[in-house]
């Protein structure tokens, strides 16, 4: 890390000027600080992928199966078969550029290879020669290239720098979305073993032990009898979460990385909060598991495949629990899993109830076929019926604003169900500028599996769109927290504050809703989650 | 110079030159004006066939919208019916508002960095060139609608009516604009191309994107306007004689009038040939693909009615037995509930 650059010099690095050699002609430079490590062999082979190998993205060779270009060739129109997305957008492209500059990666770098247009047209440039009779005929004039090892190793270097956040296709005219085409991309490189250690890793340990961390199932227990001490010391309460409950109301299923990493334990500790609420109060039965310990999936950014295999533990273990529906936690990419794949890939769930919230009666129509209801459409229901008994005030000391996390938004669209709950459990949020929110929000630089150490450049650099509105209310309104609801987003988003926005900080909505609840019976709090004194509190 | 827009505007010349002088000179009137229009059109309509086709062939396993508003929840949430869609009928809008008012491309904004931050302007102009452009387009195919009809329908001479209500007229010796009528499409579509193309050229990053094959539509779409502005204002061109044509074309009882019709009126129908035959291999398709792309033409709805994928295969899994079978003493120690003692 030592020849990182600070922010003002990755700053003035930005140069959007394009190269004087067309794109063809400029070779690919795979830099440290750029890319992730290659994936240790023994996770690739756990999962029974393809061909599991030691490589490293920086040599010369990187000992790939002698017929590699055939496997690719044909994994490719296998893929054109099964999905109309890749053809259509292999084929329907008219470089407008309306794309480019809303990635945040072409924002941070000024590399027009990082223009969503151009990333796409790397690999467009393969399915023309190989696919098309213009290609086929007219070769480069037909904007065709043959796949070669340079070219291999420009594609996995740019789209191992796509965190498939779709924000480029909500303004592509024709919807082209490049989540997809890296998505494919992605499971082209796995077809022949180059995948990276920051995915594959967490892939076989979640198929292992049911979580990206590979935390075992009385490891598991433990961490969360952590969290438990720790309430117990700060409300005076002690709270019994059920693990593997068999007959509970309701499974709840949140990504490991809250189990494991500050902020994300905070918002773990909320919710343990918050269902002790529910059963103190309405008698609400919540059961955790062990075996589907992981929300997140990380799956998807291998294959569609991998992603199935992964999410399959849902609703294996909502049946054996024999529970009546699923209750999703804060995340980003396993929203989009859930609500875009899972019924398609596992379902029908034709053996869990309707969801209604037992405490409200509402039936969440929205989600009666999936029957996976998310925490913050649940939270923002009890909420709006009166049901948590709640004092604001706690949250006094935070200034805060909210960062739309791109899969909840692009491929969900939950927009303002936490804005909701937030602005009922704190009462100072100001909204960052309509460029940067909502369904135009911005990436936090380190999603679909790329928030690894050894890339922190490229984070950094991708994160800054998101980092700059946030400085940018931090200035106007002493924003001092950032509020999200994905588990990549507290991990990634706090190194990313402190490199360009100092003095702010992230937390979980969860967290924020478990502060103001007032629990039945609990002694006078006088700090927070984190153990730092309530507003008023201080001198205590 | 750029060799991209070289090949392109030298094929277009070469074009132009093949069809000038293969009616000028050589006389190949049955082939420029009958033969190569039938194969156009022929190839026209069996590519674009072809190709929906194959990308009808291709499945749509999973329901991927882009959501682009609040989606459908909770009763008291205001959804955003439009950019969220729910059901099929306001996906039917969504569609409707994406191909014909260009909605996602009305979003466009540029950005820059200055003095360290990041600033947005929103961007109007590739949206107003790319709506002219289209429907400049449109009603210059309609106006030639007259070419192919006898009598003229009422609808067609509405569009004409309106297309020329603009009155703007030049007259001197050797130019008579404004009699006949003066289209404001024909020259609409000619300012848009124009900023298209001068677009794709100044601005280095879609200078930078751009192949031939961005190039070679909007030479020949100028070429095609161009050589028609030239008929209609300044040469003159038989118009009998080339409804005549037309009339022949479209009844199948093709003939080359006995009036001759000049060389330009054969360059403007050879590119007009050209670009049919062109269209269904090239990116001109999108027209086309827009309403077949996943990511608009889904609604939002995937966890309420169940999408089902044509090739769901089994996939292998770890299953909670075998999970247990690993770590069954690990957790009858920490007090987890078993299955099997």
């Amino acid at each position: 890390m030592s020849d990182f650059p600070k922010p003002d010099q990755l700053l003035s690095n930005i140069d959007r000027t394009p190269p004087r050699t067309d794109w063809m002609d400029t070779p690919v430079n795979i830099r440290k600080g750029m890319y992730c490590y290659a994936a240790n062999p023994k996770s690739v082979e756990y999962t029974h992928l393809p061909f599991p190998h030691q490589w490293n993205p920086t040599d010369e060779d990187w000992h790939l199966p002698e017929n590699w270009k055939e496997i690719l060739h044909e994994g490719f129109k296998v893929r054109l078969e099964r999905f109309r997305s890749f053809k259509i957008f292999m084929d329907i492209c008219v470089r407008c550029g309306a794309c480019a500059d809303k990635c945040h990666f072409f924002i941070g770098t000024g590399d027009p290879k990082n223009m969503p247009v151009l990333r796409a047209e790397l690999l467009r440039s393969v399915y023309r020669n190989d696919f098309t009779l213009a290609g086929k005929l007219l070769g480069r004039v037909a904007g065709a290239r043959p796949m070669t090892m340079d070219v291999l190793k420009e594609l996995w270097y740019y789209f191992f720098q796509c965190t498939e956040c779709r924000r480029c296709s909500v303004f592509c005219p024709y919807g082209i979305d490049t989540a997809e085409i890296t998505m494919m991309a992605r499971e082209l490189f796995n077809l022949i073993g180059l995948n990276i250690d920051w995915i594959a890793t967490p892939v076989a340990n979640c198929y292992r032990t049911g979580n990206h961390l590979g935390i075992q199932p009385h490891a598991f227990k433990d961490m969360l009898d952590f969290f438990v001490d720790d309430l117990e010391e700060i409300t005076g309460i002690r709270v019994e979460p059920n693990f593997n409950k068999k007959g509970a109301d309701i499974l709840f299923i949140t990504p490991s990385g809250d189990v494991f990493a500050d902020p994300g334990t905070y918002t773990c500790m909320g919710y343990l909060l918050l269902f002790h609420y529910l059963k103190e109060v309405y008698g609400l039965d919540v059961t955790w598991s062990t075996y589907a310990s992981e929300g997140g999936n990380f799956g998807s950014f291998t294959s569609h495949e991998m992603m199935k295999r992964l999410n399959s533990k849902m609703y294996a273990e909502a049946k054996r629990l024999g529970v009546k529906w699923i209750l999703g936690g804060e995340c980003g990419h396993m929203w989009r899993v859930i609500n875009q794949y899972m019924g398609t890939m596992n379902g029908p769930a034709d053996f869990l109830e309707d969801p209604v919230s037992p405490i409200t009666g509402t039936l969440f129509e929205n989600a009666r076929s999936t029957k996976m209801v998310h925490i913050s459409e649940f939270t923002a229901d009890l909420i709006k019926h009166g049901k948590l008994n709640l004092d604001p005030s706690r949250n006094d000391n935070l200034i805060l604003t909210f960062h739309d996390s791109c899969n909840p938004s692009r491929g969900m669209g939950m927009l303002d169900e936490p804005r909701y709950v937030i602005q009922n459990v704190a009462n100072h949020f100001y909204e960052m500028p309509p460029n940067t929110i909502r369904e135009q929000t911005f990436c936090c630089g380190s999603g679909s599996g790329l928030n690894a150490g050894e890339d922190m450049e490229l984070r950094m650099a991708g994160g800054l769109p998101r980092a700059n509105a946030v400085k940018y209310v931090h200035e106007k309104h002493g924003v001092n927290m950032l509020a999200t609801i994905c588990a990549i987003d507290r991990a990634a988003l706090p190194t990313l504050m402190d490199y360009w926005v100092p003095g702010v900080g992230v937390t979980g909505v969860t967290e924020m809703v478990a502060n103001a609840l007032i629990l039945p019976g609990e002694g006078e709090r006088t700090t927070n989650l984190r153990g730092e004194p309530l507003p008023g509190m201080e001198d205590e | 110079m750029n060799v991209k827009y070289m090949y392109s505007l030298l094929a277009v010349i070469v074009l132009f030159l093949l069809a000038y002088l293969g009616v000028e000179a050589a006389g190949l009137r049955m082939l420029f004006g009958i033969v190569i229009p039938y194969v156009a059109v022929g190839v026209f309509l069996l590519g674009v066939i072809y190709r929906v086709m194959g990308w009808a062939r291709s499945a749509v396993p999973f329901q991927i919208p882009s959501t682009c508003g609040q989606q459908k929840s909770l009763p008291w949430i205001k959804p955003n019916k439009i950019d969220n869609p729910f059901t099929p009928g306001a996906v039917v809008v969504r569609m409707f508002l994406e191909v014909c008012c260009f909605r996602s491309l009305f979003r466009n904004t540029r950005n820059a960095i200055k003095e360290g931050k990041l600033i947005f302007e929103w961007e109007i102009w590739l949206w107003v060139a790319a709506l002219a452009f289209h429907y400049a387009f449109l009603t210059v195919i309609i106006r030639h609608m007259r070419l192919f009809t006898n009598p003229v329908p009422v609808c067609i001479q509405m569009v004409e009516k309106l297309d020329s209500f603009f009155r703007f007229e030049i007259l001197t010796n050797t130019m008579q604009v404004g009699l006949p009528g003066f289209y404001l499409s024909g020259l609409i579509l000619l300012a848009a191309v124009t900023f298209l193309l001068l677009r794709r050229m100044m601005i280095p990053q879609v200078r930078y994107i751009s192949q031939a094959a961005d190039y070679f539509p909007l030479f020949l779409i100028f070429g095609i306007a161009f050589t028609g502005i030239l008929m209609r204002y300044f040469t003159k061109v038989d118009i009998v004689a080339a409804k005549e044509l037309a009339m022949g074309l479209v009844s199948f009882h093709p003939a080359i009038p006995a009036r001759a019709i000049g060389g330009v009126f054969y360059v403007h129908l050879f590119f007009v040939c050209t670009l049919l035959a062109y269209f269904p291999f090239s990116k001109l398709m999108h027209m086309g693909g827009i309403f077949l792309s996943p990511t608009r033409n889904l609604p939002g709805n995937s966890r309420a009615v169940r999408h089902v994928n044509p090739w769901n295969y089994p996939v292998e899994v770890h299953t909670y037995e075998e999970y247990e079978e690993e770590f069954r003493e690990k957790m009858i120690e920490a007090g987890l509930p078993v299955e099997k003692e």
